[in-house]
């Protein structure tokens, strides 16, 4: 009994080192005006990775610097810079662990590769299959 | 089918088993290290935090000297839990600067009355803009930067007193 109520207490009571003292940024929850830069930032929000809630885009997650970087996406939108510079400033910082876009680099070859492999390795085993059966 | 054939599943299913076991008794860090470790300060300027103290900006951090930059905030737990340390590394000469994220002036005077100010400086960082900019990815972090401005290493998370002479090696190592 008194696990369960430990237990709710835990679960309606403020999560220790979650929030700052200042409001969210001003760009943080709020659109663009023009709805084409808006778009544009979206796609990009939801392409890159939160750095607080790893695992969720920053135009998912509710961490604070997540929102500071929607604030920095969409300002940087709304100036006329494009989403890969953007991207690409923060893979400078932060590496292409921020990025949710798959990038060409070397570790992620097989990854590329291993569907051509796989579909060669079914070729192989579907021919001898067929030549099995041929033989009966 | 071959023998050999066969036993490839059974390969397989064994290479992927290690592997999940190896990542469950070994689980991957979750820090994200700064990209900008090796490389210049970025160009930023920060208003102070206090007026009692100067703000921060990057020509502050290529005088010649080694410093450390310290990212922390009045609401963040760890960061009351290093100021021990940062006392005693200022105590030892450390020159220390500091970038306060999203915090108010209050929050902030309360804070360092609580926990001590070993800071020459403070620069309020309300939109998390300058940490984003270092790369910095939580609060406490702690940057050693050399005397050109060159940052040399990334702390995450708070210091504790074991950093102490790594830190003090570091700062004599960058001169």
């Amino acid at each position: 009994m008194r696990a369960t109520i430990g237990i709710a207490l835990l679960l309606v009571s403020a999560p220790l080192l979650a929030d700052s003292n200042l409001p969210p940024s001003y760009w943080a929850n709020r659109q663009l005006p023009n709805p084409q830069a808006e778009a544009k930032a979206q796609t990009l929000m939801s392409e890159l990775r939160c750095l607080v809630c790893q695992g969720q885009s920053i135009a998912d997650s509710d961490a604070e610097l997540a929102g500071d970087m929607r604030d920095l996406v969409r300002r940087r939108i709304a100036a006329g810079e494009k989403p890969s510079s953007i991207r690409k400033w923060l893979i400078e910082r932060y590496g292409t662990w921020i990025s949710y876009k798959p990038t060409g680099e070397p570790a992620a070859w097989p990854l590329w590769l291993a569907p051509v492999a796989l579909l060669i390795v079914g070729a192989w085993l579907l021919r001898s299959r067929i030549r099995l059966k041929g033989r009966n | 089918m071959s023998r050999g054939l066969r036993l490839i599943p059974i390969v397989l299913f064994a290479v992927l088993v290690i592997g999940l076991a190896w990542r469950l008794i070994r689980p991957p860090s979750p820090a994200v290290p700064s990209q900008m470790v090796e490389r210049p300060v970025p160009q930023f300027e920060l208003p102070p935090a206090l007026p009692t103290k100067r703000g921060l900006k990057s020509a502050d951090l290529a005088t010649g000297s080694p410093k450390l930059v310290n990212i922390f905030a009045s609401w963040c737990v760890p960061c009351a839990g290093e100021a021990p340390v940062l006392k005693e590394l200022k105590a030892r000469g450390v020159t220390i600067e500091a970038i306060d994220v999203r915090d108010t002036r209050d929050a902030i005077t309360a804070f360092l009355a609580q926990y001590g100010d070993p800071y020459d400086a403070i620069g309020s960082d309300a939109r998390s803009n300058v940490q984003i900019d270092l790369g910095s990815s939580g609060v406490p972090e702690t940057f050693v930067v050399d005397g050109h401005g060159i940052i040399r290493r990334q702390y995450i998370g708070p210091l504790s007193p074991s950093n102490i002479p790594d830190v003090l090696h570091q700062l004599a190592q960058v001169k």
